[in-house]
């Protein structure tokens, strides 16, 4: 039938819009999430390097920038960032030996990874805190 | 499935629902990377019939492809005395009683046929296994994620059965066809417990982000748990020729093990479990 009205493109249903965050899907964008925070940590890293080895007034400047307080919270962003990754690295290598794929191990697994990250993170700042005196 | 329906910080099965949870969607736009004719704009509210007692208000994703308007969010209150305990119970009463545009696909109404699969309250469901009683008020039904809309709730699986075609579900044998069966063991047959039962509604390929993203090349769960369950059929003998198919950085290794597969799928299958599976399968054969 020599139709010229042209047909109307069909609407994709919503996705990352809509779907319900889980578990599952929440704790697999955290781990890419962090080794990308980790990546622009290893940058800062170098660039605080440089500057210790460039002499002290270079260094002064990023020192500055490391003991304020938003260079504190942004490390301890990055400590947190550091051992979820770790955490979650760990969690991906048992899944490789094809272990734990059962829902409830998944879960399990899940929530230990969050919660050991959040231990370690205040245990690595707790200890600092107490070695710097 | 008989585990506590209570919603719970360990999932022990899939048929539970979720507790309150901090984000209902991610935090990002609403349209985000939205098309312009895929907007969905609130329509409707259709209100109880006089004299309900126990209302429960729906709130249904609608289309209309002869209208010319964009897809919109319709809100029915559903008479729950006049109504089955089902999520299909009530699409059907509200298609029966109020709205007889309502479209969706059903068939068998106990969950075999996954014809009925699609997003209840955010989560990948079939519709005539989940209780109206589990869902939050108001309840929001949405056709199946990231696919094409012909009508209402009904998404255009082609492209979906065109992947499973591609892995060639079938039994591929070299040697001659015996005068009785191919014979198994129990242990050989016991093997694809788990697998053989997929019912392909779709759930968990619409509910997989990198199907979302790659979906294009990327198999996704429903087919690559199929393509397991050939993989370890003892009769099939192809399975050299099965894994040079799948060893493909899109059509299998897109798989990040991100388990929204295995948290979604109503018949309690573990797709994720199956593409772990392949990939140590991969391995072992280089080794």
């Amino acid at each position: 039938m020599p139709d010229a009205t042209p047909k109307r493109p069909r609407p994709l249903s919503p996705h990352i819009q809509h779907y319900r965050p889980q578990l599952t899907s929440v704790l697999s964008i955290a781990n890419r999430v962090s080794g990308l925070v980790l990546s622009a940590f290893a940058i800062g890293l170098v660039v605080w390097l440089t500057a210790a080895a460039a002499g002290p007034q270079a260094y002064g400047v990023v020192h500055h920038a490391v003991v304020s307080w938003p260079g504190q919270a942004i490390l301890f962003g990055c400590t947190f960032a550091f051992f979820l990754h770790l955490c979650g690295g760990i969690r991906h290598l048992i899944w490789d030996t094809v272990h734990g794929f059962d829902l409830r191990s998944i879960y399990v697994s899940g929530w230990a990874v969050v919660v050991s990250s959040t231990v370690l993170t205040i245990t690595a700042w707790v200890a600092s805190a107490f070695l710097a005196g | 499935m008989t585990t506590s329906k209570r919603p719970a910080m360990i999932i022990e099965s899939s048929d539970q629902i979720a507790r309150a949870t901090l984000l209902k969607r991610f935090p990002v736009p609403r349209n985000f990377g939205v098309t312009p004719q895929s907007r969905i704009f609130r329509g409707k509210t259709w209100p109880a019939p006089a004299g309900a007692i126990r209302i429960k208000a729906f709130e249904i994703y609608r289309y209309d492809p002869d209208s010319g308007e964009n897809p919109h969010l319709d809100t029915f209150e559903v008479d729950l005395d006049d109504c089955g305990p089902m999520v299909l119970d009530a699409l059907i009463w509200i298609k029966n009683k109020i709205d007889s545009t309502l479209t969706f696909r059903r068939s068998c109404r106990e969950g075999i046929c996954g014809s009925c699969s699609m997003n209840i309250d955010g989560a990948n469901w079939l519709a005539c296994t989940r209780f109206i009683s589990d869902l939050a008020t108001p309840a929001t039904i949405y056709p199946l994620a990231n696919l094409e809309i012909i009508k209402d709730l009904v998404p255009d699986l082609t492209h979906l059965f065109a992947q499973y075609s591609m892995i060639e579900p079938w039994l591929k044998t070299k040697t001659p066809a015996p005068d009785g069966e191919r014979l198994q063991s129990p242990e050989e047959r016991k093997k694809i417990d788990g697998y053989y039962e997929c019912i392909l509604c779709f759930c968990c390929t619409s509910g997989c982000p990198s199907h979302w993203w790659n979906g294009e090349r990327f198999l996704g769960p429903a087919v690559l748990l199929h393509a397991w369950r050939w993989l370890i059929d003892s009769r099939d003998e192809a399975t050299g020729e099965r894994l040079d198919e799948l060893e493909d950085p899109f059509r299998l290794y897109r798989c990040h093990t991100i388990l929204n597969c295995t948290r979604t799928c109503p018949k309690g299958l573990n797709p994720g479990k199956a593409i772990a599976e392949i990939k140590k399968m991969l391995i072992e054969r280089k080794s």
